[in-house]
């Protein structure tokens, strides 16, 4: 099964797929997220988030600011204020 | 009865006019369809950062300590209308309607002995308060073309609004904007920004009561709450730079509309100068010819 990712910016909803595996930077240290998770939210700070479409394939990173997370039962949601690359 | 030669004149100047009103409504149209997009593409954050906030927001017991931008001011005497126009014109009375909205809460809050300061989004909006209203407008910003309006700027208003609010200076802040409904119609909304009016029905169902907060409920609330005046404030111009078109498209409908009555009218009004004129030199003519 793997987890349902959103990235949106109040501009637009940037990314909506499934991955396997993302790895946020949060407030308090990093933390990766799979499918099945438990329920948390987070603020994020500045800094890159690794996307892993798939089980040991090279992560794509994505720069946000101003970033806060929630994970729950329906995947994880990034609402990020600005994203480079 | 005017002249042959100033109809003419007043028919080609109608017609030339009538010309800019269908560009002008031709190119509403093509705007409004970019600005409605703008519109739906920002409204999920807008939901989700929405339903985060309530669903935080019912966990936190409201306290001194608690974020002014939740508890309020503990206040309700001073009330600041953020009020979101644009800044051209020509576009029915899709600016005096929000106007209006705003000058009869307005009138309602002074009635009840409360003081009412103004922050103007947009020229136009500004220029109608400030007959009335001139000394109680606190700041006045220009978006420019709402259509092109970024977060960034938004964001710029946000953070001055919630300095001033932490700073006291009001103790309740109002949004007015106008509600994109239809090409047809546009509603002048009125919506509580400061401090965060918490509708019930998002509560969180009983199943996220195990959420982990990182780090604790308060601190992200502190982080949030600034950050959606902003989406609110993104969310209001970009309704209003989708009613702004909508507005113009149909303005400019009419417009294009009665100057093609009017050329009628006009034309008709021609052609029996011209044949009273005919008519007057054949009878100069025939009486002429009699007179013989």
């Amino acid at each position: 099964m793997p987890l349902h990712f959103e990235l949106v910016t109040p501009e637009r909803l940037i990314r909506s797929e499934d991955v396997h595996m993302v790895v946020v930077p949060g407030a308090e240290g990093d933390f990766g997220v799979l499918e099945g998770h438990s329920p948390m939210m987070s603020t994020l700070r500045d800094g890159a988030i690794s996307i892993y479409a798939s089980a040991g394939a090279t992560p794509e990173t994505l720069t946000v600011a101003g970033g806060f997370a929630e994970v729950n039962e329906k995947g994880l949601t990034i609402l990020a204020e600005a994203i480079q690359g | 009865m005017a002249s042959l030669k100033a109809l003419k004149i007043r028919i080609n100047s109608v017609k030339s006019t009538q010309k800019i009103t269908k560009a002008m409504k031709m190119v509403a149209a093509a705007k409004l369809k970019r600005a409605q997009e703008a519109a739906e593409a920002s409204r999920p954050y807008a939901e989700r950062l929405e339903s985060v906030v309530s669903s935080i927001a019912s966990k936190v017991t409201v306290g001194p300590q608690s974020p002014k931008l939740l508890a309020g001011t503990g206040k309700d005497d001073v009330h600041l209308f953020v009020v979101a126009t644009s800044d051209k014109g020509l576009a029915g009375a899709f600016n005096t309607n929000i106007v209006r909205l705003a000058r009869k809460r307005a009138e309602e809050l002074k009635a009840a002995g409360k003081t009412v300061k103004f922050y103007t989004i947009g020229k136009k909006g500004k220029d109608q308060l400030a007959r009335t209203y001139r000394s109680d407008i606190v700041r006045e910003v220009e978006p420019g073309d709402l259509g092109r309006l970024t977060f960034a700027q938004v964001q710029e208003w946000g953070a001055d609004l919630t300095a001033r609010f932490e700073a006291g200076e009001f103790d309740v802040a109002h949004l007015f904007f106008n509600k994109f409904v239809s090409v047809l119609t546009q509603e002048p909304t009125e919506l509580q920004l400061m401090p965060v009016a918490l509708s019930n029905d998002n509560a969180p169902a009983g199943a996220s009561a195990s959420v982990e907060y990182e780090p604790d409920e308060e601190e992200i609330l502190a982080d949030l709450l600034p950050r959606n005046v902003a989406v609110q404030l993104l969310r209001a111009n970009r309704e209003n730079a989708a009613s702004e078109q909508g507005s113009k498209m149909t303005a400019m409908d009419n417009a294009t509309r009665n100057a093609g009555d009017m050329i009628n009218r006009l034309t008709v009004l021609y052609n029996r100068t011209r044949q009273a004129a005919i008519t007057t030199e054949l009878v100069e003519i025939i009486s002429g010819a009699e007179a013989l």
